[in-house]
């Protein structure tokens, strides 16, 4: 059946939530509203006001809510209504939910997940667009998830809950209106394991979440120029799948790394890094980067400059020295 | 199943908030000198039973000897660092006290006192002053969080342990300590007011000693009393003689038990003093007077529940005696024990990150434990 993304994550929250009654949601308008991306809907009628309910209007609160019932018994599942709204909650996620665990030597596991609606591209305004999963991934004790595809949404969103750690779950907002046949409900291949989405002989480009989507358009438009482009889907950033990315690279010997957040200190810095640390010796050319700019985001009027697509992933990949030829912004005058 | 909501302009005279707000004096049973004061305002509280004021003051004996004994171990390099609760004997004591076993506390980093009467080990309870990486004992066993240091970051926990068990019919209370510093924290405020909504049974128990380490209370505060910061959110408030142990183990048992029947969260505030600096490392000269300290000093909890013990005969030369020497016998045991420089196994940093290591972890792990066998 064609199902969009959303139907995928509201479809996982229920299925676990039939499944196991600890399992709870809530957060802000997540209630009778079904939340404003609709991925709750439905969950307060079936479930009732005790399992799916809205909160006061506090992101500290309502992680640190999670944390008490996770420590007493429950598997919460919060929403933060967007990226940039998650930050009030950032000193419970970095100081409690990422370090319970290991503060207590192992006796206080915190089974929660925390939703996070993130990135741009659907025209949001200002602090409604962050890419904020390097906050999250620098940050050890966290599992930080980000699907590309439908079947994954709903398969790591029920992985994500029944795990027993800490997993912030990164939804790409702009995803969550695409469609896919899948006949639900669907397992893929668990958290550490990245896809290759498209086999190619070339280059490799290394995505995750929003970022996917665009990396597979760059990789169909790049064969009828006759380039064969190799996608690979991390899936999850922590765990990271270095032996799908590195073997994927030592194979086709170039590699470029697409993300939509900026570039400076990110995710897609620490795929770089980690490429080349493996695959130096098979490497062609440098590991390159097609990022957002380190800028602000910027809302809708100037969004499509920031957001990195196909043309752009194009000639990145054209720097690769297919012939030979070092890329010369990166040349240093002697 | 949902009903739609409602919003209504409230009526004129909006319900009285009388029942949430503080008695105009904090609550005493004692004078300074441990006599009887005049009754609590609200006539609500009863003098604690002499059973309980007993062990009470055991506890409190204990634990001033235990507090000493870890200020002393960090002058022999033995813990990293301590934040005394000398002088709030009371509150550690009586916050205790006033939970069952099953009912969960919440305390801070200046609460190893409390750790302690709960019956955690004090080798155990000094484990993160030692300058461990991990609390040093189970909460789950213990039903006590890890002292918390981010200030109020515990208090929403609480509040999720006590809806927690409360979703689950259980009549577990929580409670959270706080500093009155801690009470500018957003996380305090957005504990109240969660506590509120969601009807958790959860005592909120703000030691107000009078700094936030060299701040004082008027830099935290322009509200009548920490204890008013209930009534915003719907929150019954008490505020008690943080010194007079009498006073805060009536108001405490009231709390909790109120918490427990159903009455939603509770917030006491307890006036006391911090008579040490703010840990061992702290030089109190830079910002208060040594005067202010010795008027505090006199207002001792212990010296005030003694005379009163005595003078109600209800106890002798020799349970002084007995309660000291056993205190003596507690100290001489954490000494020996924290003799011994602490020590830990560096492989073991990597094992309680996640439930199971990632693979990067296990592949750091293999190589620290390269860079040892060397
Ligand atoms: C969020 C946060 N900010 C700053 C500190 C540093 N700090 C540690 S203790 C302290 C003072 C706290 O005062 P109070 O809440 O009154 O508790 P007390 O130490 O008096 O028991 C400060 C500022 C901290 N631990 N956490
Ligand atoms: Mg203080």
């Amino acid at each position: 059946m064609t199902v969009t993304m959303g139907k995928a994550l509201n479809a996982a929250l229920r299925d676990a939530m039939r499944e196991d009654e600890t399992v709870l949601m809530f957060g802000e308008d997540v209630g009778p509203l079904g939340g404003v991306f609709r991925v709750t809907d439905g969950l307060t009628a079936e479930f009732g006001e005790d399992r799916c309910f809205d909160t006061p209007l506090a992101e500290a609160g309502i992680v640190g809510l999670a944390v008490g019932m996770a420590m007493n018994g429950f598997r919460p599942v919060v929403e933060m209504q967007f990226d940039a709204f998650a930050y009030p909650a950032f000193e419970q996620i970095a100081s409690h939910v990422a370090k319970m665990r290991n503060r207590t030597r192992g006796a206080v596991g915190l089974p929660m997940v925390i939703r996070v609606p993130y990135a741009g591209g659907i025209g949001g305004v200002e602090h409604h667009s962050d890419s904020s999963e390097a906050y999250y991934a620098h940050t050890p004790g966290l599992k930080v998830v980000t699907p590309a595809t439908v079947a994954d949404a709903y398969s790591l969103l029920r992985e994500a809950i029944a795990d027993p750690d800490p997993v912030v779950f990164m939804e790409p907002k702009k995803l969550y209106w695409a469609k896919d046949e899948v006949s639900l409900p669907v397992r893929t291949s668990p958290f550490g394991t990245a896809e290759v989405r498209r086999p190619g002989t070339d280059a490799t480009l290394v995505a995750y979440g929003p970022a996917v989507p665009v990396a597979l358009e760059a990789a169909a438009a790049a064969e009828a120029e006759g380039r064969s482009l190799e996608v690979v889907d991390l899936r999850t950033l922590v765990p990271f799948d270095d032996a799908t990315v590195a073997s994927s690279v030592r194979r086709t010997g170039r590699c470029v790394v697409v993300a939509e957040a900026t570039g400076f200190a990110s995710v897609s810095a620490e795929i770089a890094a980690r490429v080349q640390e493996r695959c130096f010796h098979s490497l062609w050319a440098p590991v390159l980067r097609v990022t957002g700019w380190d800028v602000p985001f910027p809302p809708p009027v100037l969004e499509k400059y920031q957001l990195p697509g196909v043309d752009r992933v194009l000639d990145t990949v054209e720097r690769l020295q297919f012939d030979d030829a070092p890329d010369p912004r990166f040349l240093v005058a002697r | 199943m949902t009903t739609q909501a409602e919003h209504r302009m409230p009526p004129a005279s909006p319900p009285a908030e009388a029942g949430l707000l503080p008695s105009a004096e904090p609550v005493r049973f004692l004078d300074d000198d441990g006599a009887a004061a005049p009754g609590d305002a609200h006539g609500r509280y009863e003098r604690p039973p002499s059973e309980l004021l007993r062990r009470a003051y055991d506890a409190m004996v204990l634990g001033r000897r235990f507090d000493a004994q870890a200020t002393a171990l960090t002058k022999q390099g033995r813990l990293a660092v301590y934040p005394s609760s000398r002088g709030q004997e009371a509150g550690e004591i009586g916050a205790v006290l006033a939970l069952r076993e099953t009912d969960w506390l919440f305390p801070t980093y200046r609460d190893s006192m409390a750790l302690i009467a709960r019956g955690i080990d004090p080798v155990e309870a000094l484990t993160l002053l030692r300058g461990s990486w991990h609390c040093g004992y189970d909460p789950m066993a213990t039903r006590t969080a890890p002292q918390c240091t981010p200030l109020a970051t515990h208090a929403p926990h609480a509040v999720g342990v006590a809806y927690a068990a409360r979703r689950r019919g259980e009549d577990t209370v929580a409670l959270v300590l706080i500093g009155d510093g801690g009470t500018s924290e957003g996380d305090f405020h957005e504990a109240l007011n969660f506590a509120a909504v969601f009807h958790a049974p959860v005592v909120f128990l703000v030691q107000n000693n009078g700094f936030a380490i060299s701040v004082p209370l008027s830099r935290q505060t322009a509200a009548p009393s920490l204890a008013h910061k209930g009534v915003g959110y719907g929150v019954r408030s008490e505020r008690v003689d943080g010194n007079d142990p009498l006073a805060v183990l009536a108001v405490l048992n009231d709390a909790v038990e109120s918490a427990r029947a159903g009455g939603g969260p509770v917030l006491v505030e307890a006036h006391t003093y911090r008579v040490e600096p703010h840990t061992n490392a702290d030089d109190d000269g830079r910002y208060r007077d040594h005067d202010e300290v010795e008027t505090w000093k006199r207002r001792d909890p212990i010296a005030r529940l003694e005379a009163h013990l005595r003078a109600a005969g209800e106890l002798t030369d020799d349970d002084v005696a007995a309660a000291r020497s056993a205190a003596e016998e507690y100290a001489a045991d954490v000494r020996k024990r924290l003799g011994e420089e602490a020590t830990g196994d560096p492989a073991e940093l990597f094992a309680h990150v996640y439930a199971s290591p990632t693979p990067q972890l296990r592949e750091q792990a293999a190589w620290l434990a390269e860079e040892l066998a060397r």
